[in-house]
């Protein structure tokens, strides 16, 4: 007497999905994840986390008076990397430096503008070093204010103390050489992996925890029935996550898509869809929230922030970290993302890394299923 | 319908099924020990026993949830372990916790589970109106699941389990946590569906009077069955052997209670009203002779009940496995140290003045009332009793009087200190043992004595005469290496009351120390707290099982925040005396008293 009818089951799907939109709406933490969270991602990563120097605050040691030594002073004004603040002692420098009120020092001693004129003046540079990389930006930043200063003053001299070689400089690619315009894009992936994963591995526990999963293994539901009806509404969410994140990026940052639109939002689906695997792949070995919501950011969101790219550069890892990251989907989604969003439709990264999410969707999903049972333990 | 399966055939057929789980520490432990089992169709059964004994795996197992590690189930027909979801569409079940979404509403719920059942929409239309009628939920439609009484989800998960017409129901503990008014409500609706309906029942219960209203009943306990048979059969086997013994002047019902139990032909002795109910063991050898003899004087037999046969067979079945004892010990009376209750005190010696004085204590939660406008009072020595359903107040109330969490408004004294301003100094004459017995687990007994000692401030010789007491009189030498998280739950029981008891206090509190413990643990809990009242430690105490109320001196019932009603357990009693009723239990006055107040509300709400 079981209907085979192909009705029953689009029927179940269908009040399945319907049952988990509703408690999608009614919970307010999903509302929070899927709207409030990509938007305040991006801000902090906007307007907080920016991985250039700006209005770096300097001492500079003003032992020397002479228009020279103010010259300097004013090309250090004048850069939208420096604020500089005029001070008359080392002692009184190296005390603003250790307070941490500025990054750096720079030193013009007395016979700066003689030495200077003899052809052999130098300035001295102390820099905050705590952390490494910014101290590296300014280090860079202060040499450009220098050398841009010093060419002024050869051409009003009418000397030249040129170095033999100069460095010309190309940008390609974030011609402003703005981070935000790599993090914003980067971001995707995060929102992406926790919508996906860190969502549906919590509310499959959920149904764990809340005995709510033995009276539906009661039912004739199926196991392929449960899995889609996780999917949908969570594919949704992430979509509106979506959404919400590349209009930010686009109004308030002003970030460029150089690709298709259309391709972005594919590519973004196919990687939400391997978000969703691995989430209910978690979800078929950990029955309660807690483990879940660990285990969904120890194996999903940690490695797609620290591995995938989105802010340290692969190729700058230990070898054996590198191989890591091949197995990581956040890697692929990065490359896409950077692409789309910076260079356009390049289509040799575009489809090689399109098809790795693809087989890895197909893997999760799959695996998701066979391991998906109306069994208690 | 099977044209195949004949009338007699039966619903269910189980033969030497056994499950073992890992115990997670390489070994097995099992869960179920053999058991066999046919339920037949129109019959509603009963599978009666405490917590662990096996009820919810039975369950899950035949409803193809899990595999058994051995044997043979079928359902319908249907060989369960090889299909286990060859049945599922003429079965429906309600798991514990009945299985709902807390934020769906009534109707969302029920339009779920008829989805999943693919029930027609010319169904719906009949059976929706029927189901509302039954339940009474007609009123909630619109209203989330998570929000409604206990009760109220109770039967919704019965519902949802009858959107479909299935031939076989099963209710995991559908009565556990409910008030009893519900409950007695559950089961007029579950006789009047076997009744209409040719539906077969198999309904699992922790109460074994509930047992009574089925047509058969198997009992069971730690994994096996111990009997079956109709309510009848199993009362017999106390038949002959239980008595109504009248409580000697001077003394107590709980604490002839103790001394009865003491006696090894005892059965089972529990307070009834101002006597004891008695029930003599099967003896071995003389049965006849020994029972006469050992029956007190004062003595009249009664009619057995189901339960009464229960202590029968468990008795035996726990003689006839000595080794089995020797696990269960933790619950087996006759080992308790028969020194533990000293010579009776004169009951005169309950000073007047009160211990806890409660006067109109409120606390709200947001707009939430949980406790309102609650007073009571209670005596040295006495042992109270905070009786009510869950989501009473019960616990909320007993966390203000534990200094635990601040009251809204009210006065609230505890051993002469106002809780108001001087909850520090009150809590130090004040030991509580929560339900979750709050120990740490990965110490050593001893050293989960030793800390409590050390957080109690106890030192020199009385941190050695105390922690010396403690070990002797819960009997806890033979367990002092262990890790706390490894020794069996009674011997947890044990402890955290010694480490509650450490500082000496006035006043012992104890948050239902009885839910989800056998019915010899708990003989053996009461009389231990009959032995720390007799030493004038004031007990108080939350329960859900209302026939635990006969241990206490005085008790109050609340439901809904407020205090019912309040007295001995004689005066609760003749509440519900009528002329037809004689002899009402605490839980007939319960369900008067729950009544009485409904229709007073319905008389104010007509008024207004």
């Amino acid at each position: 007497m079981n209907h085979p009818a192909p009705l029953g089951k689009l029927r179940r799907i269908v009040a399945m999905s319907r049952k988990e939109t509703l408690q999608m709406i009614r919970d307010p933490s999903s509302i929070a994840l899927g709207i409030v969270l990509p938007l305040l991602l991006i801000l902090l990563f906007g307007y907080g986390l920016s991985l250039d120097a700006h209005h770096v605050p300097v001492a500079v040691v003003m032992e020397d008076h002479s228009p020279s030594a103010q010259s300097v002073f004013g090309a250090f004004a004048g850069s939208r990397y420096f604020l500089p603040e005029a001070v008359n002692s080392m002692v009184e420098a190296e005390k603003l430096l250790a307070a941490g009120t500025v990054d750096g020092i720079v030193r013009l001693r007395h016979d700066f503008s003689r030495n200077l004129r003899s052809g052999h003046a130098n300035i001295q540079f102390t820099v905050n070093s705590i952390d490494a990389n910014r101290s590296r930006l300014i280090q860079n930043y202060a040499r450009g204010v220098l050398g841009v200063w010093l060419a002024q003053w050869e051409l009003t001299h009418g000397r030249s103390y040129a170095q033999p070689v100069t460095i010309e400089q190309q940008v390609w690619f974030n011609r402003s050489m703005d981070s935000r315009y790599f993090l914003v894009p980067g971001l995707l992936v995060l929102i992406m992996t926790l919508i996906g994963a860190l969502m549906t591995a919590l509310v499959v526990a959920r149904e764990w925890e809340r005995g709510t999963f033995e009276s539906l293994f009661a039912t004739p539901v199926q196991p392929s029935e449960i899995i889609i009806s996780k999917i949908v509404p969570y594919f949704c969410l992430g979509m509106v996550g979506l959404a919400v994140a590349v209009t930010a990026a686009r109004v308030l940052f002003h970030v460029p898509i150089r690709g298709s639109l259309v391709l972005l939002i594919l590519v973004s689906g196919l990687y939400l869809l391997v978000a969703l695997g691995m989430g209910l792949l978690i979800s078929t070995r950990t029955k309660n929230q807690f483990i879940a919501s660990q285990a969904a950011l120890l194996l999903t969101f940690l490695p797609a922030m620290m591995l995938s790219g989105f802010i340290f550069d692969i190729r700058s890892m230990p070898e054996a970290i590198q191989v890591i990251t091949y197995l990581l989907p956040a890697r692929y989604f990065v490359a896409l993302l950077q692409t789309l969003f910076l260079a356009g439709d390049i289509w040799s990264v575009i489809l090689p890394n399109a098809a790795v999410l693809v087989l890895m969707a197909v893997i999760f999903l799959g695996l998701t299923r066979r391991l998906t049972v109306k069994r208690l333990g | 319908m099977d044209s195949g399966r004949s009338v007699s055939e039966p619903i269910i057929a189980c033969r030497d099924v056994h499950k073992t789980f890992p115990d997670g520490r390489g070994g097995t432990t099992a869960a179920l020990a053999g058991i066999s089992l046919e339920v037949r169709r129109g019959l509603m059964v009963a599978l009666v026993g405490p917590d662990g004994a096996g009820k919810t795996t039975l369950i899950r197992l035949i409803m193809g949830l899990m595999a058994p590690t051995s044997g043979k189930i079928e359902v319908l027909g249907h060989n369960i372990i090889q299909h286990p979801h060859a049945a599922e569409s003429h079965v429906s079940y309600m798991p514990q916790k009945f299985g709902l979404y807390e934020d769906l509403t009534v109707q969302e719920n029920l339009d779920l589970y008829a989805d999943l059942h693919s029930v027609p929409a010319a169904d719906r239309r009949t059976r929706y109106p029927e189901l509302f009628a039954m339940t009474n939920l007609g009123r909630f439609t619109g209203r989330e699941a998570g929000r409604l009484s206990g009760g109220m989800k109770q039967k919704l998960g019965l519902a949802c389990a009858l959107v479909q017409s299935p031939e076989l129901l099963i209710l995991d503990e559908p009565t556990v946590g409910v008030d009893p008014v519900s409950r007695r409500e559950l089961w007029a609706i579950l006789l009047g569906l076997v009744k209409t309906r040719s539906l077969t029942l198999l309904i699992s219960t922790p109460y074994l009077e509930e047992a009574e209203f089925c047509n058969h009943a198997v009992v069971m306990y730690r994994g096996s069955i111990l009997a079956q048979g109709s309510p009848g059969d199993v009362a017999n086997y106390a038949r002959g052997r239980t008595f109504q013994v009248r409580t000697p002047p001077g003394l107590k019902p709980r604490q002839m209670v103790a001394s009865l139990l003491r006696i090894s032909s005892t059965a089972d002795a529990v307070p009834n009203g101002e006597e004891v109910r008695l029930v003599l063991k099967a003896g071995t050898e003389g049965d006849e002779q020994i029972s006469g003899d050992k029956t007190p004087s004062g003595a009249r037999e009664v009619e057995p009940h189901l339960a009464d046969g229960f202590m029968v067979v468990l008795r035996r079945a726990l003689a006839s496995t000595v080794p089995a004892v020797e696990l269960v010990g933790d619950g087996d009376i006759s080992k308790a140290n028969p020194d533990i209750a000293p010579p009776l005190p004169p009951a005169a010696n309950h000073s007047d003045k009160p211990v806890v004085a409660v006067r109109d204590l409120v606390r709200r939660f947001g707009d939430f009332v949980a406790v309102d406008h609650v007073n009571f009072e209670i005596r040295r020595g006495e042992i109270f009793g905070l009786l009510g359903p869950n989501g009473a107040g019960k616990s909320t109330t007993f966390r203000m009087l534990c200094g635990l969490l601040p009251l809204s408004s009210g006065t609230l004294r505890v051993a002469g200190y106002d809780l108001r301003h001087a909850r520090a100094s009150a809590r130090q004459a004040v030991g509580y043992v929560a339900q979750k017995f709050s120990l740490y687990g990965q110490l050593t007994v001893e050293e989960n004595l030793a800390f409590f000692a050390s957080a109690y401030g106890l030192r020199g010789s009385r941190r050695k005469r105390r922690l010396g007491w403690a070990v002797e009189e819960f009997e806890l030498s033979r367990v002092l290496p262990n890790k706390t998280g490894e020794i069996p739950d009674g011997f947890k029981r044990r402890l955290a009351m010694a480490c509650a008891l450490l500082h000496e206090p006035q006043i012992l509190f104890l948050d239902e120390p009885t839910s989800g413990v056998d019915p010899l643990a708990r003989r053996e809990f009461w009389q231990r707290i009959t032995a720390m009242a007799d030493q004038q430690v004031t007990v108080v105490v939350t329960t859900h099982f209302m026939e635990e109320a006969e241990y206490c001196d005085r008790m109050v019932i609340m439901m809904n925040g407020r205090v019912l009603a309040g007295g001995t357990p004689a005066e609760i009693r003749k509440i519900a005396a009528t002329p037809d009723r004689k002899e009402p239990t605490i839980e007939d006055a319960f369900i008067q008293v729950v009544m009485d107040e409904q229709k007073a509300a319905a008389k104010a709400r007509g008024a207004a």
